[in-house]
C-alpha cells in the first residue's frame, strides 16, 4: 500500500512548485469529492497539495467591482455572508444546496468548479453572474470564463502545475438580479438532474436589458444558453419569454439516459427549471 | 386480561442502550478488535452469471502479509437440503455457496475467493491478484427473461418445489410455486359488478441498514471458535455457521454487538464462516467488514416482482372474487418471500371466492434476504390498489368500501387459520376519525389509504432474570436489540416485580449464556420473548414468596406479591409485615441461595397485525417529483409495552415504504451489474423528505401473550406502497402500477 504525502503550501508559489514538481499530486481543499474518490478506488493520488493555508484562497472581498472568492473558502462561510446574498442570491442559493450543514463546512466552491462534474450545482450560478476563473501556474496567472473553464465530465483547462486561486464576480448594477434551481428526486444529499442558473437585468420599466442563462446536469460540461437569454432580453420577462427560454434551454441541453434520469425527462426538466429560475431572478431584479 | 391495571408497562422510559448509542461509546459489528487480528477481504465476481475454471491463488499468497488465502472449493460440499419456513426458507448448500461460489458465480458480486491479511489494504490487493478463469454465460436479469421457456438457466439440479400443478418438468428457473383458494373464482367473478385488473411492478430494494456486515472470528488452541458479529440472531449465526463449515455448533459461541439495523437483512450469514476458516488456516483472529457497495451487491435484498391481479365487486362495494398471479425475484438461490406474499394479499379482507398463485423465481441477482413483512408489501401493492380502484369506480368513500369488507374475529384467513381478536376494524375506524382524514388538500395534492396485514411469528424463545442482593435484576435474552426490545423486556420485569426499570438490567446473552432463542424477526421479540421473560419474571416472584412463607413460617399461598413486596394472604394477614423484595433479596443466602428464573417457550402462533396508513402528497405538475406532506400511521398493537418504540416502528416501517414507493431501485445494467451501488443513487428518504410521521396506537389485546401484546415491527411497512400511490392516483389521476414512482417516471405518465 502506498503513501501518501500530504503539504500544506503557504504561497501560491510553492503550491505550484509542489503541483510542478510531481504530477500525480492533488490539490485539496475541502476534500468532499477527492477524498470520496480516494477511498472508492477512482483515485490514487501520490500526494494531498492543501491549499487552504495559502490566505489567497480563503480570502472574500467584495468592493465596487464585484467579489474576489478564494478558491478554498468553505461553502458555509460563502453562503453566511449576507453580502453575497444579498448582491448574488442565485451563487448563494447554489451554494447552499451542496450537500447538508457537515458538507458545506468542507466543500468549497473552487473544488465544485476544479472537480469539473456536469451536475455541479455552483457552475451554472456561477456562469449566469459571469464569474471569472483566476488560475497560478507556473508560467504566471491567467484568467478566463467560468464557461470556458470545464472541458468535459471531470476534465478541465488546468495544465500541469496549475491550480485555481480565485473567483472574480462583476458587482450586479441596479435592477440585476440572480436564481439558481435544480431538480432532485430527494430535498437534499443528492446530485442534480438538472440545473439551471439565470442572471438578469431589467431597465426602469421593467424590460429585461442583459440576460445570462446557463444550465447543469444535462450535457458533458455546464453550458452558457445564449438563445435562452436571448428570449428573455427585450420583454419584460412575461409568460411568452419565459416559455421561449424554457424551449431554448430545453433545445440546448444535450442529456444522456443514466441511472439518474432519462433525455426526455432532462431535456423538459431544463426548461421548466429554466423558466422558473427566470422568474424568480425577474422578481427579484424588481425588489432591487 | 384487559382489566389489569399496569405500572410499569404503557410507560416510556429511556432505553438502557441509549445513552452509549446517542454519545457514540456502543460498540457495533466493525468496532471490536482482537489482538493479533488480521483482516479479511474477498474477491467478487465481474460477471453475474459464469462458471469457474479455474482459481489461481499463487500470486496473492506470495504477497508479504498474507496469512492466507481461501477458496470455495475448500469448504464442505453439502447437500442441498431445503428447510421451508414460515418468511421463506433456508438450504445450507445454497448459504454455503453464497458465501463462497464453488462451481458457478450467480450474480455480479458474488464473492469467489478469500485473503487475511496484516492490513485491510493487503488484504484487498491481493484478493484482486487471485486469478479467476470464467466462461460467461448469458445472465438472466429479469423474471420474464427467466421463465421464457428457452431461458438459461441458473441451476441444473433446481427441483421445483411446492404446488405442484402446473410446475414445469426439466431444467428451470423457478423454483416453486405456492397456491391458496376459496370459493369458485369463476364464479365469484360473474356475480361481479365490477372488475378491475392491472399488472404491478415492483424492483428490488434493499433494506438500507446503517451499519454494514461485519465480524471477528477468534479461533482458540483447542479449536474452540469465538465470533463478534453483528447478527439479528446469534445462535442463527451459530448454527448454520457450523452446517457449512460441517463443525459441531457446541464448539462456535456467537457475541452479537449492538446492530445498527437489519429489518430481516441480517438473518442469515455472508462473512462468518469466511472468517471463521481463515482463522483457522491463519491461526489468528480474522476481522472481515463490508463496504457499503458489498453491502448492495453481495447481501440480501427483497424481491422485485410481477403480481398480475384481479378483484371484483358487487355495486354495494362487497368484494366477491380476487385472482392473484405473483411471481417473486429470489435473487441466484431460491428462496423469495413468494409464499409470505400470497399468504397476506387478502389478509385484510372476506372475500369469498380467490385464487393465488406465487412463484419463486432464481434471476441472476443477489439472494434475497428477509426484508421486514418480507413479501407483504408487493402482493399488497397490488390488492390495495385494486381496492382503491374499485372504491372510484363505485363512488365510495375508501375507508367505507374498506370497512364494508373488513375481516373480524372468526373470519378464515386466506392461508387457512381462523382470525382470533383483531384490530383491523378499528384501525379503519380511527383512520376514518382522525383529523388528518378531513383536512382538506391542496392544489396538486392527494390523499390515499391503504391498509396491511402481517400474521406475525412466533418461535422459540428463552429467558434468565437474576436478582441481585440489592434487589436489583438482571434480564437476560438471546436476541439482539434491534427495537427497543431490551427497554421493553425490562418494562415487563418491572411489572412482574414490582421494581423501577431503572433498577433492570436487560442485557443480550452470548449463544453459550442463554438458552436457545430464535432470531430477532417476525416481530416476534416483544411478543415471544417477552413471554419468556415474563414466565422468567414469575418465576423469581414465586421463589421471593417461597422465602418469604419460610420466613413467615406459612404455606406458599399465604403469601401474595404485590408491588415489589410480599404480602400475607388467605388469612395470614395482619400477622406479619409485608416484606420488600430489597430484603428478601439481601436474605436469599440464608434463605435458600440466589434465585434466578428462568423459561423456555415456544409460541407457535403469534397475533396478527393490521395497519391502516393516510398519505397526503403532492405532486410537481411540470417535473414529476412529489413530496409526502401528510403521513398517518395506525396500527393495532394489542398491548403497547413502550409506546415510544412501538411508534418508532410505525414511522420507521412507513418511512421506508415510502422510500420504496418513490425512490428506491436496484438499477442494473445489461451484464447485470448494479449501477447505483450506494446511497447517492440509492434513494432512501433523507430525514428532510418527509414529514413528521403521526401515530395512532389501537389496541385489541392479543389472547396468546399475558399482556395483550402483538408484534408490531412488520406490519408498518405493507401499506405504504399502495397508500403513496393511491395518494398519487388523486393527485395525478393517474394510476400507477410500476414503482418507484420516481419523478421521471411520474412525468412521463402524466405528459402522456
Ligand atoms: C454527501 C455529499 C453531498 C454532496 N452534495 C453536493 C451537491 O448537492 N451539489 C454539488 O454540486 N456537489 C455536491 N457534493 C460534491 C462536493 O461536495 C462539491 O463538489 C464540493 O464543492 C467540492 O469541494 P471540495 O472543496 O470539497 O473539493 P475537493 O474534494 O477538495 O476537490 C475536488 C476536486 O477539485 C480539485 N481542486 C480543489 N480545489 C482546487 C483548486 N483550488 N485548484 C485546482 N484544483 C482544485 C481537487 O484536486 C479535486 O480533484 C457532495 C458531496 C458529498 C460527499
Amino acid at each position: 500500500m502506498l503513501s501518501i504525502r500530504y503539504e500544506a503550501p503557504a504561497s501560491v508559489g510553492e503550491a505550484v512548485a509542489l503541483l510542478d514538481a510531481d504530477e500525480g499530486a492533488k490539490v485539496i481543499a475541502g476534500g468532499t469529492d477527492l477524498l470520496v474518490q480516494y477511498r472508492s478506488g477512482l483515485r490514487e493520488p501520490t500526494a494531498f497539495v492543501d491549499v487552504k493555508r495559502i490566505p489567497d484562497l480563503m480570502e472574500i472581498s467584495i468592493d465596487a467591482d464585484g467579489l474576489v472568492l478564494g478558491a478554498a473558502t468553505p461553502a458555509a462561510e460563502v453562503f453566511e455572508n449576507t453580502e453575497i446574498r444579498q448582491l448574488w442570491p442565485g451563487v448563494a442559493e447554489a451554494t447552499d444546496l451542496i450537500g447538508s450543514t457537515q458538507i458545506q463546512g468542507r466543500a468549497t466552491l473552487g473544488g465544485n468548479l476544479c472537480n469539473s462534474s456536469p451536475a455541479a450545482d455552483t457552475v451554472p450560478a456561477l456562469i449566469a453572474v459571469g464569474a471569472q476563473a483566476v488560475i497560478a501556474g507556473p508560467s504566471g496567472e491567467r484568467e478566463l470564463a467560468v464557461e470556458d473553464f470545464v472541458t468535459g465530465p471531470g476534465q478541465n483547462v488546468l495544465g500541469r502545475g496549475e491550480f485555481l486561486v480565485k473567483l472574480r464576480v462583476p458587482r450586479p448594477g441596479p435592477r440585476t438580479s440572480d436564481a439558481y434551481l435544480r431538480l432532485i428526486p430527494r430535498t437534499e444529499m443528492d446530485i442534480a438532474v438538472v440545473g439551471a442558473g439565470v442572471a438578469l437585468t431589467l431597465d426602469e420599466g421593467g424590460t429585461c436589458t442583459a440576460a445570462r442563462v446557463a444550465i447543469g446536469a444535462v450535457a458533458p460540461t455546464a453550458l452558457l444558453v445564449p438563445d435562452a437569454a436571448a428570449a428573455l432580453v427585450g420583454s419584460s420577462v412575461d409568460d411568452a419569454a419565459l416559455a421561449g427560454a424554457a424551449q431554448a434551454a430545453s433545445a440546448a441541453a444535450s442529456p444522456i439516459d443514466d441511472k439518474r434520469g432519462t433525455v426526455a425527462y432532462r431535456r423538459k426538466v431544463t426548461g421548466v427549471l429554466t423558466q422558473r429560475a427566470a422568474a424568480i431572478a425577474a422578481e427579484r431584479a424588481r425588489e432591487r | 386480561m384487559s382489566e389489569r391495571k399496569f405500572k410499569y408497562v404503557g410507560t416510556r422510559p429511556i432505553r438502557h442502550d441509549g445513552v452509549d448509542k446517542v454519545t457514540g461509546r456502543a460498540n457495533f459489528g466493525a468496532d471490536f478488535d482482537a489482538p493479533g487480528m488480521l483482516h479479511g477481504a474477498l474477491l467478487r465476481s465481474p460477471h453475474a452469471h459464469a462458471r469457474i475454471l479455474s482459481v489461481d491463488t499463487r500470486a496473492a499468497e506470495a504477497v508479504a502479509g498474507v496469512k492466507a488465502v481461501l477458496t470455495g472449493q475448500e469448504l464442505p460440499k453439502l447437500q442441498s437440503m431445503w428447510m421451508g419456513g414460515a418468511e421463506g426458507g433456508i438450504d445450507f448448500r445454497d448459504i454455503a455457496e453464497n458465501c463462497l461460489a464453488r462451481d458457478k458465480v450467480l450474480y455480479h458480486g458474488h464473492a469467489v475467493a478469500a485473503v487475511a491479511a496484516t492490513t485491510p489494504e493487503i488484504a484487498l490487493q491481493a484478493a484482486r491478484m487471485i486469478e479467476v478463469e470464467y466462461e460467461e454465460l448469458t445472465p438472466v436479469l429479469d423474471l420474464e427473461a427467466a421463465v421464457a421457456s428457452d431461458a438459461p438457466i441458473l441451476h441444473d439440479d433446481l427441483q421445483p418445489i411446492g404446488a405442484t400443478d402446473p410446475l414445469p418438468e426439466g431444467p428451470t428457473n423457478i423454483a416453486g410455486r405456492v397456491e391458496f383458494s376459496r370459493g369458485d373464482v369463476d364464479a365469484g367473478f360473474a356475480e361481479a359488478d365490477v372488475v378491475v385488473e392491472r399488472e404491478f411492478r415492483t424492483q428490488m430494494v434493499h433494506q438500507g441498514y446503517i451499519e454494514p456486515h461485519a465480524c471477528v472470528a477468534r479461533i482458540g488452541e483447542d479449536d474452540q471458535v469465538v465470533v463478534w458479529c453483528t447478527t439479528q440472531g446469534g445462535f442463527a449465526v451459530k448454527n448454520y455457521s457450523a452446517m457449512v463449515l460441517q463443525m459441531d455448533p457446541a464448539k462456535i459461541k456467537v457475541i452479537s454487538s449492538e446492530i445498527g439495523g437489519g429489518f430481516g437483512g441480517k438473518t442469515t450469514i455472508y462473512l462468518e464462516p469466511v472468517a471463521i476458516a481463515l482463522a483457522r488456516k491463519a491461526r489468528r483472529p480474522v476481522k472481515m467488514v463490508m463496504s457499503r457497495e458489498e453491502v448492495f451487491r453481495a447481501t440480501g435484498p427483497t424481491s422485485g416482482t410481477i403480481v398480475r391481479a384481479e378483484l371484483g365487486a358487487k355495486r354495494d362495494g362487497t368484494l366477491v372474487a380476487g385472482r392473484l398471479s405473483m411471481f417473486y425475484e429470489a435473487g441466484a438461490y431460491r428462496g423469495s418471500p413468494a409464499g409470505p406474499g400470497a399468504m397476506c394479499a387478502f389478509g385484510s379482507y372476506k372475500i369469498p371466492n380467490f385464487y393465488i398463485e406465487a412463484h419463486d423465481v432464481v434471476v441472476n441477482k443477489p439472494k434475497v434476504a428477509a426484508y421486514r413483512a418480507p413479501g407483504a408489501p408487493m402482493s399488497t401493492f397490488a390488492t390495495e390498489s385494486l381496492v382503491d380502484e374499485l372504491a372510484r369506480e363505485l363512488g365510495l368513500d375508501p375507508i367505507e368500501m374498506r370497512l364494508h369488507n373488513a375481516v373480524d374475529e372468526g373470519d378464515q384467513a386466506p392461508y387457512g387459520p381462523v382470525y382470533g381478536p383483531i384490530g383491523l376494524r378499528e384501525t379503519l375506524e380511527a383512520a376514518r376519525s382522525h383529523p388528518h382524514y378531513k383536512a382538506p388538500l391542496g392544489q396538486n395534492q392527494g390523499r390515499g389509504i391503504a391498509c396491511g396485514f402481517w400474521f406475525n411469528a412466533g418461535m422459540s424463545s428463552s429467558a434468565n432474570v437474576s436478582l441481585h442482593a440489592d434487589g436489583s435484576a438482571v434480564v437476560a435474552t438471546g436476541n439482539p436489540d434491534i427495537g427497543g426490545s431490551r427497554a421493553a423486556q425490562a418494562q415487563m420485569v418491572s411489572e412482574e416485580l414490582g421494581i423501577p426499570v431503572e433498577r433492570v438490567r436487560p442485557v443480550v446473552a452470548d449463544t453459550d449464556s442463554v438458552g436457545y432463542t430464535d432470531m430477532t424477526g417476525g416481530s416476534r421479540v416483544c411478543f415471544a420473548t417477552g413471554m419468556a421473560v415474563i414466565q422468567a419474571s414469575r418465576d423469581v416472584v414465586d421463589q421471593l414468596r417461597a422465602r418469604a412463607a419460610q420466613i413467615w413460617g406459612v404455606e406458599l399461598d399465604s403469601v401474595a406479591w404485590e408491588d415489589g413486596r410480599a404480602l400475607p394472604a388467605n388469612g395470614a394477614e395482619g400477622d406479619h409485615e409485608p416484606l420488600p423484595i430489597e430484603e428478601l433479596a439481601q436474605q436469599m443466602g440464608r434463605t435458600g441461595g440466589p434465585i434466578v428464573g428462568k423459561a423456555s417457550l415456544t409460541a407457535p402462533m403469534a397475533g396478527p397485525g393490521f395497519a391502516t396508513h393516510l398519505c397526503d402528497l403532492e405532486v410537481d405538475p411540470e417535473t414529476g417529483a412529489s413530496r409526502v406532506v401528510r403521513y398517518t400511521a395506525i396500527q393495532d398493537a394489542g398491548k403497547a409495552v413502550h409506546p415510544g418504540y412501538v411508534e418508532g416502528q410505525y414511522q420507521g416501517g412507513s418511512a421506508q415504504g415510502i422510500g420504496w414507493a418513490l425512490n428506491e431501485e436496484y438499477i442494473f445494467d445489461e451484464r447485470g451489474e448494479m449501477e447505483n451501488p450506494g446511497f447517492l443513487d440509492y434513494r432512501m428518504p433523507v430525514a428532510s423528505d418527509l414529514p413528521m410521521i403521526d401515530t395512532v396506537i389501537v389496541e385489541v389485546p392479543n389472547p396468546l401473550h399475558p399482556y395483550g401484546v402483538r408484534g408490531v415491527g412488520e406490519t408498518p411497512i405493507v401499506p405504504p406502497l399502495a397508500a403513496v400511490a393511491n395518494a398519487m392516483r388523486g393527485a395525478t389521476g393517474v394510476r400507477f402500477t410500476v414503482l418507484p414512482m420516481s419523478p421521471p417516471r411520474v412525468l412521463e405518465a402524466i405528459d402522456a
